[in-house]
């Protein structure tokens, strides 16, 4: 179980030792020490193991980040997750802007808030925000889903395609081309899978109302033509 | 891209170490800012003083030719000027008559400006910073865009009694309210757009404004991108544009509340491990003023 302290050795060659894992890598649980908010800690992983940093992390946490589990015990900085193709990121604190922005897969949690464009461009991840969410999240998000038990700030998933946006509290605006649908059985099923995956206990599915593309803007009608 | 600190203490006690931990969040910008860098202190002073602090060649001259009036401070290229208030026309006479090529950096009852071409450490050290005490500063590092990589580009920019702001960002509509303050009767003295946003709240203060007030009436008037920490002489102010475009966090405990453009910057101060750490709300106004 290795234990690096970022007060001793470089950020570069964590990340570089990270880099350099093979898949059946032995050194399965890392522990990191003083990050003091260093940026892409941790990112670029493409190895099944668990890294867990312990304090606050800057930009770029867990870029890229493929199997990898990263646990941040604090907050992290913008783009946490970003383009994450698989695995999990756990944060347990608060997340700057962007967090998970275009990212393809895996499942992001947040146990604080996410401040502004949270899952923006998202690609298939999961985001499971037990806070409250900033403005301009989901913008042009195009798969995957958007949970968040709190709030969620203006122009909420402005220009979306196809990411399904769940949320408990309220909802302050929605951005163009987003609007309110039922939330169906199927949906409860796959809320339930994602809470559960997240940790949450106590709350029903039932509780959240469902966001998603009215697909007018990203689909082309000839009667639109002129609009062109 | 630009580096911004600020540090407004609420706890006396900890007013010796201000230039030291000013310093040290300033310094860690240095990635964000290796161009030039300033500070602004606000020290000791009183209602019956003024400062001035002047920038420019052969200060010893200006030293000894107010030696009677003025009390003086030097720092390597930067001079503090303390009278009594009732001086005041005849330092500004004797500057605008003997050295008109002296650019004065602030003004008001307890407010030192410096600022200077250079990695934020060798600009913190020439001032000599950590050793300076106060109860609120704020610091910039700069990382030229727009325009040269010059001292007058540096921030902070005051334009009226102890006022200064820094910005990370840049403005677009600087130029026409650049003509609508002049015909209000402010002056600048640089082409920076930064400058202009400094003057706006000046002048929004000036028209009776307060903080938030004049904070809340830009997010009409000044179209770009910005983030500010703005001074007075008793307060410390935080604003962002209304789609947050650059960055900020903040630590408040007890003792003191802390801004910087990333964590990295807060992680050394006293006490950050229990601190309340949160980023600013866009197009919201964070004011802390002390009685």
């Amino acid at each position: 179980m290795p234990h690096v302290d970022l007060a001793v050795t470089s950020k570069r060659d964590l990340n570089a030792a990270l880099h350099a894992l093979p898949a059946n890598t032995n050194e399965t649980h890392w522990h990191i020490a003083n990050p003091e908010g260093a940026h892409a800690l941790a990112a670029g992983i493409n190895a099944p193991v668990t890294v867990e940093i312990d304090g606050h992390a800057g930009y770029y946490c867990a870029g890229m980040n493929s199997q990898a589990t990263v646990i941040v015990n604090g907050n992290v900085g913008v783009g946490v997750a970003e383009n994450m193709m698989s695995g999990r990121v756990h944060v347990k604190g608060d997340a700057s802007q962007a967090a998970g922005a275009t990212a393809h897969g895996g499942l992001l949690v947040i146990d604080g808030n996410a401040s502004a464009r949270c899952g923006i461009s998202m690609k298939g991840v999961d985001i499971v925000v037990k806070g409250s969410i900033g403005p301009m999240s989901a913008f042009m998000a195009q798969a995957g889903n958007l949970v968040v038990l709190g709030d969620a700030g203006e122009a909420l998933g402005d220009s979306l395609y196809e990411t399904r946006i769940f949320v408990r509290g309220a909802v302050k605006s929605l951005g163009a081309d987003c609007i309110e649908k039922d939330l169906r059985p199927e949906h409860e099923e796959i809320l339930a899978k994602l809470l559960s995956a997240a940790g949450v206990e106590g709350i029903s599915p039932s509780e959240f109302r469902r966001y998603g593309s009215a697909r007018g803007l990203y689909n082309f009608h000839v009667d639109n033509a002129s609009a062109y | 891209m630009c580096g911004i600190v600020g540090l407004f203490l609420k706890d006396p006690a900890l007013e010796p170490e201000l230039g030291r931990l000013l310093t040290d969040m300033l310094v860690v910008m240095t990635s964000r800012g290796p161009d030039s860098a300033g500070f602004a202190v606000y020290g000791t002073g009183d209602a019956q003083h003024l400062k001035v602090t002047l920038r420019g060649p052969r200060l010893d001259e200006v030293a000894d030719a107010l030696a009677g009036i003025a009390v003086a401070q030097r720092r390597d290229t930067h001079l503090v000027l303390t009278f009594a208030r009732d001086a005041e026309d005849r330092v500004r006479g004797w500057l605008a008559l003997n050295r008109p090529d002296l650019v004065v950096t602030g003004t008001g009852r307890r407010i030192e400006l410096y600022k200077d071409i250079g990695l934020p450490r060798a600009v913190a050290d020439r001032f000599a910073l950590p050793a300076m005490r106060g109860t609120h500063g704020i610091g910039h590092t700069r990382m030229a865009t727009e325009s040269a990589v010059t001292t007058d580009g540096a921030h902070p920019f005051s334009t009226g009694h102890d006022q200064c702001l820094v910005h990370n960002g840049s403005l677009s509509n600087h130029r026409s309210l650049r003509r609508r303050l002049e015909h209000e009767g402010l002056g600048f003295t640089t082409d920076n757009d930064s400058e202009v946003a400094a003057g706006y709240i000046s002048w929004r203060l000036r028209e009776g404004d307060s903080l938030t007030a004049a904070l809340e009436a830009g997010l009409d008037d000044l179209d770009g991108f910005y983030t500010f920490v703005i001074g007075t002489e008793n307060g410390f102010a935080v604003m962002r544009d209304p789609i947050s475009c650059k960055p900020a966090v903040m630590a408040e405990t007890d003792r003191y509340v802390a801004f910087g453009s990333e964590y990295r910057a807060l992680a050394g101060l006293p006490g950050i491990e229990t601190a309340r750490i949160f980023e600013p709300e866009p197009a919201r106004a964070y004011v802390w003023e002390r009685n």
